[in-house]
C-alpha cells in the first residue's frame, strides 16, 4: 500500500516536470504526506548511510550544495531542490530518489523540529539565526526555543554540528557529547564595530551585553559574557588567514582535527566562509578526507541566485538573492568591496515567501552601496518602495528608475549596463527573474541544478 | 531657524521593525529644508536629555521587558517635556509602553509610563498584515496612512482619547473598535510600522512641525513622488 502511494507521488512528479511547472519540487511530497504522514521516515530507511540536515536563517542552500560538491562523488546523494525546504520538499526528494547512500537536506528553520522527528537524521547542522520575515517566523527567540526542543529529543546516536560564533545557536545543545563546533579565528578579518540592529547582543543566560574579541558578521564572532563568564565554545573546525580575491573568490586556511589545508573558495564573502566551514564539518563527520573536502569546495559553483553568474544580452550579470537584513548586508558589504561604480537592479517582492512586511529593507545598509550606484533599476511588487529606500540612502533620484514590470526592468538593465550588472532580488522575485532569463535561454531551470 | 533635536529611546533594544528608517526620514526631511538636525540615543541607565521629539520603537518581548524595567524613571521628565511642547512618536512596543500596563497572555504584567491613558492586553493570536488608516489631525483634511502591523497586544484607549486614525483595512488597536493608535496633543502612538514615516511623509512633516513648536513659516514642500507612489501601491495591496 505504501509503495502504491509512493508510485502515485512519483507519477505526479513526472507530470509536473513534463508540464514545466516548477519541476515537482514540493507537490509530490505534499500529496504523499497527506495520505501517509510518516512517509519521510519510511522512505529515509532506504538511505544506506542515513541523512544529514542543515538549517540556518542564511546560507542553508549554499551549505547543502557545498556539502554535495564535496561528498558526491563518490557518494550518491538525495537532495531537496533549492528552497523546497519544508517537509513537502524533503518528501518530494525522497520520492524521486530514496535509494541513495546519503540524504543531504536543507531545512527551513521553523520546519526543522518536525522534519528531524520524522527523518531521524544522523547529523544536524545548525548554521545561524538572524531576524527574518517577522510576519512569518515570529521572533528569533521562538525559533531558538523550537531548536532547543528538537535538540532535547534528538537521540544520542545523532550528532550536532553548530556555529560556535553565533551565541544564540551556541546555547543549543551546548553540553551534548560529540558536538562539533565551527567558527572563524582571524582577528584581521573582523569588522571595526558591530552593525546596527544586530540580533542576539544580550547574553542568553544572564542578559548582560556580550563583549566581542572579534565581530565577523552581524552578531557572529568571538563572543564572551563579561557578567556570567559564558563564552564561545572551543572550535573544532576553523577558518584562519582569510583573504578576499575581489568578487571572485576567498582564500582561507581550513583547520580541523584531521589537519590543516589551504582552500580557495570560488565565491566571495565571509558569509560563504561560514557556509564552507559548515559543509566541511558535515563532510568530515560523514567520513570524507580533508583533501577531498578541499577539492569539493574549490570546484564549487554558486547555488541558485547566490553569486550566480549569467549572461545578459548586454554583458554579464550576477544574481544575488537577498532575503533579510543580515544576508543582504553581507551581499552589499562584499559588493561594495571593489569600490567600482555599478549598474544595479533591485527586485523587491512582498509575497508570502518574501515576507509581506518589507520593513526589513530599512535595516539593510544600502548607504554603503549608494556612492557606487551608477544606475539603479527598482522592480517587483514594491518597486517604488525600493526606489524610495534608495532615495533616503542618498542615491541621487536621477539615478533611480522605478519599473515594476520585471521583463521591462531586465531590458532597462541591458540598456544601461556597462560592465557587470548586479541583480539583487528577494526570493519570489528571483524565481521570476530567473524564469524570464530562462525564457530568453540565458539560464537553466533551477530544478535541473540540484544533485 | 532652530534645529530639530531627536532623542531616540533604547535604539539598541527597540529596533525590531527597522525603526531607524523613521529616524532617517526625519533627518533627511530636515536636511532637505536646511533645518539643523541632531539625534541622540538614550540607552538603559542614561539620563533623559532635552529634545524636541522623543522616539520609541518596538522590540522583541525579551528586549521590551528589559526596557520596561528602566523606562519608569523617565515617566515624569517625559511628561514635563511634553507639557513644554515636545512631541513623542512611539511605535509598536514603544506605543504599549506609553500606557499604564501591558498584560501578557499568561497574566504577567509589564508596567508602562502612563503618559497616555491606555492599556494593552495580549490576545491569543497576533494581528499581522498590511494596514490602511484614514487620519484627520487638527480638523485638517483626511490623510491616508499605510503600513504593516504585527502585534499580539489589544490596546484600549481611555475615555475621551482619540485614535490616530480609523482603520480602512487591517485590525488596528484591538480589531474591534475601528481605531488605530492614539494621538493626544503632540503625542502619537501607533502599531503601524513599515517603517511608519517613509510612506507617510505627511505625518513626518506634521511631527517635525509640532516638534519645532509650529515654525513661523510652514515647512517647505518636498518632491514626494516616490513616497506617494510607494503609498499608493501599499494601499492597493492592503485592500486585496
Amino acid at each position: 500500500m505504501f509503495r502504491a502511494k509512493v508510485g502515485v507521488a512519483r507519477a505526479v512528479a513526472s507530470l509536473s516536470r513534463a508540464s514545466g511547472r516548477g519541476g515537482g519540487t514540493t507537490l509530490p511530497g505534499r500529496l504523499l504526506l497527506a495520505v501517509q504522514p510518516d512517509a519521510i521516515g519510511r522512505l529515509a530507511t532506504g538511505l544506506r548511510q542515513g541523512a544529514a540536515v542543515i538549517s540556518a536563517t542564511n546560507g542553508k542552500t549554499t551549505t547543502a550544495k557545498m556539502a554535495a560538491a564535496i561528498l558526491s562523488p563518490p557518494l550518491h546523494l538525495t537532495r531537496n531542490t533549492a528552497g523546497a525546504n519544508l517537509a513537502s520538499g524533503i518528501a518530494s526528494a525522497l520520492v524521486r530518489d530514496h535509494d541513495a547512500d546519503l540524504g543531504v537536506f536543507e531545512v527551513d528553520e521553523a520546519a526543522l523540529d518536525g522534519v528531524v522527528s520524522g527523518l531521524r537524521p544522523k547529523l544536524v547542522v545548525l548554521g545561524n539565526l538572524f531576524r527574518d520575515q517577522l510576519d512569518r517566523y515570529g521572533e528569533l527567540e521562538l525559533i531558538a526555543a523550537r531548536w532547543r526542543g528538537m535538540c532535547e529529543r534528538l537521540p544520542d546516536s545523532a550528532q550536532l554540528v553548530s556555529n560556535a560564533d553565533d551565541p544564540l545557536v551556541a546555547s543549543i545543545g551546548r553540553d551534548r557529547a560529540g558536538h562539533t563546533w565551527f567558527g572563524l579565528d582571524d582577528p584581521a578579518a573582523a569588522l571595526p564595530e558591530m552593525q546596527h540592529a544586530s540580533d542576539s547582543k544580550w547574553c542568553v543566560r544572564c542578559g548582560a551585553r556580550y563583549a566581542y574579541r572579534a565581530v565577523y558578521l552581524g552578531h557572529l564572532g568571538d563572543w564572551a559574557c563579561p557578567s556570567c563568564g559564558d563564552a564561545r565554545p572551543a572550535l573544532d573546525v576553523v577558518a584562519r588567514d582569510i583573504v578576499a580575491e575581489g568578487l571572485d573568490a576567498v582564500r582561507f586556511r581550513l583547520c580541523t582535527p584531521q589537519g590543516d589545508v589551504a582552500v580557495r573558495l570560488p565565491l566571495p564573502g565571509v558569509y560563504n566562509v561560514y557556509n564552507a566551514l559548515a559543509a566541511a564539518a558535515l563532510a568530515l563527520r560523514t567520513g570524507a578526507g580533508l583533501e577531498h573536502v578541499r577539492d569539493g569546495l574549490e570546484r564549487f559553483s554558486a547555488a541558485f541566485g547566490r553569486f550566480e553568474r549569467v549572461q545578459l544580452e548586454s554583458g554579464d550579470a550576477v544574481l544575488l538573492l537577498v532575503k533579510n537584513p543580515a544576508g543582504a548586508n553581507e551581499v552589499i558589504r562584499t559588493l561594495a568591496g571593489d569600490g567600482r561604480e555599478k549598474t544595479l537592479l533591485v527586485a523587491l517582492n512582498d509575497r508570502v515567501a518574501d515576507g509581506r512586511d518589507v520593513s526589513w529593507i530599512w535595516d539593510v545598509d544600502f548607504e554603503l552601496l549608494a556612492p557606487q550606484a551608477g544606475h539603479v533599476i527598482c522592480t517587483g511588487t514594491r518597486a517604488a518602495e525600493m526606489g524610495m529606500r534608495l532615495k533616503y540612502a542618498d542615491v541621487p533620484e536621477s539615478r533611480i528608475e522605478v519599473e515594476p514590470e520585471m521583463a521591462a526592468a531586465i531590458d532597462r538593465v541591458s540598456a544601461a549596463a556597462s560592465g557587470t550588472a548586479y541583480l539583487l532580488a528577494t526570493y519570489t522575485a528571483m524565481l521570476e527573474l530567473r524564469g524570464l532569463l530562462e525564457q530568453r535561454g540565458l539560464v537553466r531551470p533551477f530544478w535541473e541544478e540540484a544533485a | 531657524m532652530s534645529g530639530l533635536r531627536v532623542a531616540h529611546l533604547y535604539p539598541e533594544h527597540l529596533n525590531i521593525y527597522a525603526d531607524r528608517g523613521n529616524i532617517a526620514v526625519l533627518e533627511h526631511r530636515c536636511r532637505w529644508r536646511d533645518i539643523p538636525f541632531e539625534v541622540v540615543g538614550v540607552g538603559i541607565g542614561d539620563v533623559l536629555p532635552d529634545a524636541d521629539l522623543y522616539y520609541i520603537g518596538g522590540g522583541q518581548d525579551r528586549d521590551q521587558l528589559l526596557v520596561a524595567g528602566d523606562i519608569a524613571r523617565h515617566a515624569e521628565p517625559l511628561a514635563e517635556q511634553v507639557a513644554g511642547g515636545s512631541a513623542v512618536l512611539a511605535v509598536c512596543g514603544g506605543y504599549q509602553l506609553l500606557g499604564h500596563y501591558y498584560r501578557g497572555y499568561q497574566g504577567d504584567e509589564m508596567r508602562g509610563i502612563g503618559l497616555v491613558d491606555l492599556v494593552t492586553e495580549a490576545g491569543s493570536t497576533r494581528m499581522i498584515g498590511n494596514i490602511v488608516l484614514e487620519c484627520s489631525l487638527d480638523g485638517g483634511p483626511a490623510r491616508r496612512l499605510v503600513g504593516f502591523e504585527n502585534h499580539a497586544g489589544r490596546t484600549t484607549l481611555g475615555k475621551g482619547l482619540e485614535p490616530l486614525g480609523r482603520v480602512v483595512a487591517g485590525n488596528g488597536n484591538n480589531g474591534r473598535d475601528g481605531g488605530e493608535g492614539v494621538r493626544a496633543g503632540s503625542v502619537v502612538g501607533t502599531y503601524v510600522h513599515g517603517p511608519l514615516l517613509p510612506k507617510n511623509p505627511w505625518l513626518a512633516d506634521w511631527l517635525i512641525g509640532r516638534a519645532l513648536r509650529g515654525p513661523s513659516e510652514p515647512l517647505a514642500p518636498l518632491d514626494d513622488h516616490l513616497e506617494d507612489e510607494a503609498q499608493r501601491v501599499a494601499a492597493r495591496i492592503a485592500a486585496r
